[in-house]
C-alpha cells in the first residue's frame, strides 16, 4: 500500500455508502475475464457443457464478480489500499448468449477501527433482486 | 470418485516464479473494470506512491489459480474439475503487487470436507517475492458436486 493515496478516515460513518455502480455482464465480459485471468473452465463460455454438469447455462466467473466488486471499492479507496478482501459465492449469475446480466454493486462502511485506521467496507452485489455474494467485505487502509 | 480427505496437509511448489508485467496488469484491470490509471501508466502509479504500475486487488488470483491447479490435477486428491464451483475466496495482502515482481507460489491443502453430495477443498496459497518476503495469502474453497 502507499500512504499517498489513502482515503481519509476522519468523517467516515458506519452505514455510509462510499461507492456504487451498475455493471452489465455479457458473454464478451466472460471471455475477456477468462483470457485475462487464465480461468478457462468451459462452464463460463459453453452452454452445452454447463448444462451437462447440471448448471442452468453459462455462468459468470465468481472471481469476475468479486474482482469487479473490488474495483468499485477501489474507485473510492485508491489502488493498493484494500488490504483484505473476502467473499462467499452465494448464487451464480447466469449470463445469456445474447444480451446482458445487470448487476448492482453497493459498497458501504460496515465497521471502523480507529486504532488501525482501517474501514471495513461491506459490499452488496445484487442480480434480479438477489444477493450474489455473501459476507463480501473489504478492509481498507485509511489515512 | 470422492475427494480424498487424507490429502489435507499436502503442499505444492514453489514452481517457476510468475513474472508480473504491465501488459497483464492492464489486461486484468480492463477485465474487472478497474479504472485507475495507476494500473496503466507508470507515471500515474508513481504519483500515487508506487514504484511501477500496480495490480488490481484480485490480480493475485491469476498466480494463485495456477498454483491451485496442481491440487485439482493431483489424481491422489481426486477433484473432478468439470464439477467444481467456487465457494469462497479471501485475499490477505501484505503489500500490493507491482509490475516487475517475480512471484513464487506455494499452495497448501488446509481442509477437505464431505457432506451430502458436496465436497469442499480449501487451499491456501502463499505468494512471496524474490527476497522471499510475503506478498499475499490467497485462501480459496472449491465445492465439488458429486455425480448424482
Amino acid at each position: 500500500m502507499s500512504a499517498e493515496n489513502r482515503p481519509s478516515f476522519a468523517g467516515l460513518e458506519v452505514g455510509q455508502v462510499v461507492a456504487e455502480r451498475e455493471v452489465a455482464f455479457s458473454r464478451d465480459s466472460l471471455v475477456r475475464y477468462a483470457g485475462a485471468s487464465g480461468d478457462f473452465n468451459p462452464i463460463h463460455y459453453n452452454d452445452a457443457f454447463a448444462e451437462s454438469v447440471g448448471l442452468p447455462g453459462v455462468i459468470a466467473h465468481g472471481m469476475l464478480t468479486m474482482g469487479t466488486a473490488a474495483s468499485v471499492v477501489e474507485e473510492w479507496a485508491g489502488p493498493g489500499n484494500i488490504v483484505d478482501l473476502q467473499t462467499r459465492f452465494a448464487r451464480p449469475i447466469p449470463v445469456p448468449a445474447m444480451g446482458e446480466a445487470e448487476v448492482a454493486i453497493t459498497a458501504k462502511v460496515g465497521a471502523l477501527d480507529a486504532e488501525a485506521t482501517t474501514a471495513r467496507i461491506d459490499i452488496l452485489v445484487e442480480f434480479e433482486g438477489q444477493k450474489i455474494l455473501a459476507k463480501a467485505q473489504a478492509v481498507v487502509a485509511c489515512a | 470418485m470422492p475427494v480424498n480427505t487424507e490429502a489435507v496437509g499436502r503442499a505444492y511448489g514453489p514452481h517457476e516464479p510468475y513474472e508480473v508485467t504491465r501488459v497483464k496488469i492492464r489486461e486484468f484491470a480492463d477485465a474487472v473494470d478497474a479504472y485507475s490509471f495507476a494500473h496503466r501508466s507508470e507515471e500515474a502509479a508513481r504519483a500515487e506512491g508506487f514504484p511501477d504500475v500496480v495490480a488490481p486487488t484480485t490480480f493475485a488470483v491469476v498466480i494463485a489459480q495456477q498454483a491451485e491447479f496442481h491440487v485439482v490435477v493431483d489424481p491422489e486428491v481426486g477433484v473432478d474439475f468439470s464439477r467444481v464451483v467456487h465457494a469462497d475466496e479471501r485475499f490477505a495482502h501484505h503489500r500490493p503487487i507491482i509490475a516487475g515482481d517475480l512471484i513464487s507460489a506455494t499452495v497448501h491443502i488446509d481442509d477437505i470436507k464431505q457432506r451430502g453430495g458436496i465436497s469442499t477443498v480449501t487451499t491456501r496459497t502463499e505468494l512471496t517475492d524474490e527476497d522471499g518476503s510475503p506478498v499475499s495469502t490467497v485462501i480459496s474453497t472449491l465445492a465439488v458436486r458429486e455425480e448424482a
